[in-house]
């Protein structure tokens, strides 16, 4: 009996680990709007400061020089959420890496850290990657922007580069794009595919700002073509885990949606999908060849230009903080190419919708724009500012679940 | 009908439990032979990432690739397992700790995780996952149709196997060889029986099972490769052997309640049945550390068929 106990003391010590794991939730909504960012001024046309399409300084920011004195190679660092294989976020991520290496060549060295846990870890991390003389990091994950804040106080020579944030520092520009006006693309390719009035499904992560504007993004679109569709979303509360996404999607389709989008990276909701032969469209990776006859199409991101610019900054002394929120004139968002289900029709519609959204960017935004609630948060005729649209913490009607509680 | 809520859950009570079924069913195996594996985890992922490989690598029609994966899974299941044994019958180690450290060494942050970044079986996708099959037809009648008619292969395959065990365990001569070797190896060895060679047996046919468990979570639940993909499916197996009290039968329900367990949360989320989503997620753990307190009272400890040398290394010079 004193070696069964022993046994069950393990066993449900192991047990105890996993549940603690399995709970992990992100709810911290960003409760600050973006001050500086506003539209995409070509800020200071001296030659001294970094400018770029769709970037603008921090309002007083002034440049920080992060390159080595001596004039050897820079290095930079990437930290990453995910495994650099995942099929979608962090291999993206990764493929910009891979493009700095390759245009800048013995410029540069660049490293990652891949599987990161988001939390205070995070900023141990970021302790090592300096010591080894890393002068420029890239931070991937929302979840690490409270690590990546501290560090940037504590090394004020370092440039520091965070994806999906909305903090600013002198030494910590934030970088990600309108990936909102991609899923609203993607949007109508899921409304034309769904039956008139029927309810469509969203396997999507986490209930922030960053991915409701982009559910409510893709709920335009679904409703531009299919206008009294309905959208049914399951929160999974994880960046990444497949199986978990898989049970999500089959949630939906048994509960009878008509066609399903996943915001999550892995190709699990298309295998769900694939079962029942439905529509899908993923994210982040094209996955037209593998699930062709269920494939619509996706969001995706090019994160190497930008990257790729900031570092050459940096070694020109030039680097500055500030905002940079890619859109489709710079195609820093873009989306998959087409699954065999999608007809003619529905690519020119898209087309059309493309070339409205290049010119103005969030124009599927303009008012009136109303909340599940019925409360109109965009009047007629308005679109949204930059600020309104990062601090979109509301689901738009035409969404029939709750958002998570807090 | 067949939307009604409880045959969806049902249903993937029998998808989700499957892969328990095989890892758990093999450590049935091993601990009636007095041997405990604590290593499942990590067998589980090496057969997977396995499984990956040979999906990726092997030509040749679907339905052969599918099956040579499913046996590779089950080989490299296997040779971890071989490891075990030779830790804990030849070398005699503590098995508990034996276990733990194949878990950790083969494990989601080990060997697994390695042998996929060398093959680079992440970054590309499965090409003859195992997929859902429909026998004659049945998987459209109404009720069992959806819950044990639309299911992989595997799952057929473990209900053969579920039998041929119950039969193996009680009916045959071997089986109760087995179980004596289980119960008191001295015994055992007096009248004749081979002890090490049914402990590595059993405990090498242990890891195949838990190979196939993995090859599961990697060929057809998510046809892709995740480092650590099991995510601790490898201790609810062994919890459910004990909830099973060491009986295929029992532990084939027991892996059913636990696989609709891990769906339901998100099942009744889809139907706008709000339940808190981290409770849910826990919920099999939760279960394994009820379970695991209500056997060890005791009142139970009298019915349970634990194996009485389990845990105990057998040497034969010792008696």
């Amino acid at each position: 009996m004193k070696k069964f106990l022993k046994i069950a003391t393990v066993v449900t010590a192991a047990a105890l680990i996993f549940a603690a794991c399995g709970g992990s939730d992100e709810d911290s909504a960003p409760d600050t709007t973006m001050a500086g960012a506003t539209d995409t001024t070509m800020a200071g046309e001296t030659s001294d400061v970094f400018t770029f399409t769709n970037f603008t300084p921090f309002e007083g920011g002034t440049v920080v020089k992060c390159a080595p004195a001596d004039g050897s190679a820079l290095k930079a660092a990437w930290i990453y959420v995910g495994p650099i294989n995942d099929g979608g976020w962090t291999q993206t991520h990764n493929a910009g890496r891979e493009y700095v290496q390759e245009i800048l060549g013995d410029k540069v060295i660049t490293t990652y850290k891949e599987n990161v846990p988001e939390g205070p870890q995070v900023e141990i991390v970021i302790d090592d990657l300096v010591k080894d003389g890393n002068t420029v990091i890239f931070g991937t994950s929302f979840g690490f922007q409270d690590a990546f804040l501290a560090s940037a106080a504590k090394y004020p020579d370092v440039c520091f580069e965070f994806a999906t944030g909305y903090t600013q520092k002198n030494n910590m520009s934030q970088f990600y794009g309108a990936s909102e006006d991609t899923k609203y693309l993607s949007g109508i390719a899921a409304g034309a595919e769904a039956p008139e009035g029927s309810e469509i499904g969203v396997v999507a992560p986490f209930a922030i700002p960053e991915v409701i504007r982009g559910l409510n993004g893709f709920v335009l679109g679904v409703q531009k073509v299919n206008p009294t569709a309905t959208v049914k979303v399951v929160w999974t509360n994880t960046w990444f885990d497949p199986a978990i996404e898989r049970k999500a999607a089959e949630s939906l389709i048994s509960a009878g949606v008509k066609a399903i989008a996943s915001f999550q990276d892995s190709p699990a909701t298309g295998e769900a999908a694939k079962v029942k032969g439905i529509g899908w469209v993923g994210y982040d990776s094209d996955q037209s060849e593998a699930f062709n006859d269920i494939w619509l199409t996706a969001s995706t991101y090019d994160w190497g230009p930008y990257e790729l610019a900031k570092i050459e900054a940096a070694i020109e002394g030039k680097w500055i903080s500030g905002d940079y929120y890619g859109n489709l004139s710079d195609n820093f968002i873009s989306i998959a190419n087409y699954g065999a289900k999608v007809t003619q029709e529905t690519k020119d519609l898209i087309a059309s919708e493309r070339e409205r959204l290049t010119a103005n960017p969030a124009a599927q935004f303009t008012g009136p724009i109303t909340a599940q609630d019925g409360t109109v948060k965009i009047a007629e005729g308005a679109i949204p500012s930059y600020g309104e649209l990062m601090s979109m913490d509301y689901q738009i009607k035409g969404i029939t679940t709750d958002l998570p509680q807090k | 009908m067949n939307n009604n809520i409880l045959v969806i859950i049902l249903a993937s009570g029998v998808f989700y439990g499957t892969p328990l079924f095989f890892a758990a069913l093999g450590e049935l195996f091993t601990e009636r032979s007095g041997v405990l594996n604590l290593g499942v985890e990590g067998m589980m992922l090496m057969g997977g990432v396995s499984a990956v490989w040979a999906s990726q690598h092997i030509p040749g029609t679907s339905w052969f690739v599918v099956l040579c994966s499913i046996f590779i899974g089950a080989f490299a299941g296997a040779l971890v397992a071989a490891l075990h044994a030779f830790l804990c019958v030849t070398l005699r180690t503590n098995q508990t700790v034996a276990g733990l450290s194949i878990t950790i060494f083969a494990g989601a942050l080990g060997l697994s995780s390695y042998f996929a970044n060398v093959w680079d079986v992440a970054s590309k996708t499965v090409q003859h996952p195992i997929r859902i099959l429909n026998p004659g037809g049945l998987a459209d009648t109404p009720i069992v149709g959806p819950i044990f008619f639309h299911q992989t292969i595997l799952t057929y395959l473990s209900w053969v196997l579920c039998v041929l065990s119950v039969v193996y365990l009680f009916r045959t001569r071997t089986g109760l060889k087995l179980r004596s070797v289980g119960e008191s190896p001295q015994t055992a060895d007096a009248v004749g029986i081979n002890v090490a060679k049914y402990r590595y047996i059993h405990t090498i046919l242990g890891g195949a099972l838990a190979g196939i468990g993995g090859t599961y979570y990697s060929l057809t639940i998510v046809p892709q490769w995740v480092d650590g993909v099991t995510k601790g499916a490898g201790w609810i197996a062994i919890a459910l052997v004990i909830f099973g009290f060491w009986r295929p039968d029992l532990t084939l329900l027991g892996a059913y309640l636990f696989g609709a367990l891990q769906s339901l949360g998100l099942t009744l989320k889809a139907r706008n049945i709000e339940i808190n989503g981290s409770i849910l997620d826990a919920m099999p753990f939760i279960m394994t550390v009820v379970v695991l307190v209500i056997v060890s009272g005791g009142w139970a400890h009298k019915r349970l068929q634990t194996p009485a040398a389990l845990g105990i290394a057998f040497e034969r010079e010792e008696r």
